[in-house]
């Protein structure tokens, strides 16, 4: 009882912190390039360990059933990944730390999960995977996989520029109930706590993770949808052109980073 | 499709003490969740795991609801000889995985 009525004054002032500071925070500025974390070195111990050795990493089962699928004939084509790209060893190093990339095509930005099905209606005339289902997890932390160790390398052109500005215009504006943006808690509070948690700084290094809460497999856009329900905002649909251009802000803020794929994430 | 992820070393001495590294695929419901919908989710989860090396079990575990999905289990024996290491899980609604792996002990 008494701790109760003491803790009531801290509580309120705690508020009214937080209040003048979200109201102060007009001139938010991106994190210097030396001074940015992966999200892994904000876990504990033994979430380090999970992801580090590839027994205990459960995103392994998903990048088994990836390596399956590209070696599987699909489609009215009758072709399988492997017939055109060959070994995902050489011919898909790298190129997830590349995306989203710009495409020609459509005249924007593709996140991995978009270039993967417009593989398959374009080259293999087969049906595109279903968003989040265990065939696009695994074809793309497969693909991920390839990737693990290589630092990431966003173009950023003319081309992809007004893209890229679209996707910092988001991470920076303020949404939903709460009237939150991005930036105020992993630009300007992370390594602070959430519900007892870290704040990371948002870097898109893991994906597609295996992340303990959700006791399985996500991409990137479905960890964008927690944030957004969390923060009272309507999150965008998967594959959203909102959503991939602030997955292409996210990457390029966190260009030069170590690819990590697939990540384990508390 | 790989359901299951195991690690045994491929060579080792006799006497030796080898860690064995088992890693499955099981969502694990534990029967006690429900749907946005009210309705109970059956629970579906694995009941036991066993290892036999040589036709010799020796390392067996019983699963229950409050064990986490896609279940890691990791466990140290002796290298005793040469042949076989069978891992096997066993659970609700049928689900039964087998693995196997060989060693070579010298």
């Amino acid at each position: 009882m008494r701790d109760r009525i003491g803790e009531r004054p801290r509580r309120a002032r705690t508020a009214a912190c937080l209040l003048l500071g979200f109201a102060a925070a007009t001139t938010a500025a991106e994190i210097p390039l030396g001074e940015r974390r992966s999200g892994y070195e904000f876990m504990g111990r033994e979430t380090r360990a999970m992801q580090d050795d590839d027994v205990a990493n459960p995103g392994m089962l998903w990048v088994l059933d990836g390596e399956a699928l590209w070696n599987r004939k699909a489609g009215t084509a009758g072709r399988a990944c492997a017939d055109c790209h060959g070994d995902a060893s050489l011919s898909m190093k790298g190129v997830a730390a590349r995306y989203p990339a710009f495409d020609p095509a459509r005249r924007r930005p593709i996140n991995l999960e978009q270039r993967i099905n417009l593989c398959r209606t374009d080259h293999q005339q087969a049906a595109p995977l279903a968003y989040e289902g265990r065939d696009l997890l695994g074809l793309t932390a497969y693909v991920a996989r390839q990737s693990r160790g290589l630092p990431i390398e966003i173009v950023d052109d003319e081309r992809t520029k007004p893209f890229l500005d679209a996707g910092r215009a988001t991470f920076f504006r303020r949404q939903g109930q709460l009237n939150l943006a991005c930036t105020q808690c992993h630009d300007e509070r992370w390594g602070k706590k959430l519900a007892g948690n870290p704040i990371p700084q948002a870097h898109p290094t893991g994906y597609p993770v295996y992340r303990l809460e959700w006791q399985s497999l996500g991409s990137l856009q479905r960890r964008l949808r927690n944030c957004y329900i969390g923060m009272r905002a309507e999150p965008y649909e998967y594959g959203a052109p909102e959503f991939v251009d602030l997955e292409l802000y996210l990457m390029w803020r966190a260009r030069g980073m170590k690819m990590e794929a697939p990540g384990v994430r508390p | 499709m790989a359901n299951a992820i195991v690690t045994v070393p491929a060579q080792a001495k006799r006497g030796e003490i080898i860690e064995i590294k088992t890693l499955v695929r099981h969502a694990m419901e534990t029967g006690f969740c429900r749907t946005q919908l009210g309705e109970l989710i059956p629970r579906d989860i694995i009941r036991s795991f066993v290892c036999i090396y040589n036709g010799t079990e020796i390392f067996s575990a019983e699963l229950h609801p409050a064990i986490a999905a896609n279940p890691y289990l990791t466990f140290t024996t002796v290298a005793t000889e040469s042949g076989t290491i069978a891992f096997k899980w066993v659970g609700d609604n049928g689900f039964a995985v087998t693995e196997t792996a060989a060693i070579t002990v010298a």
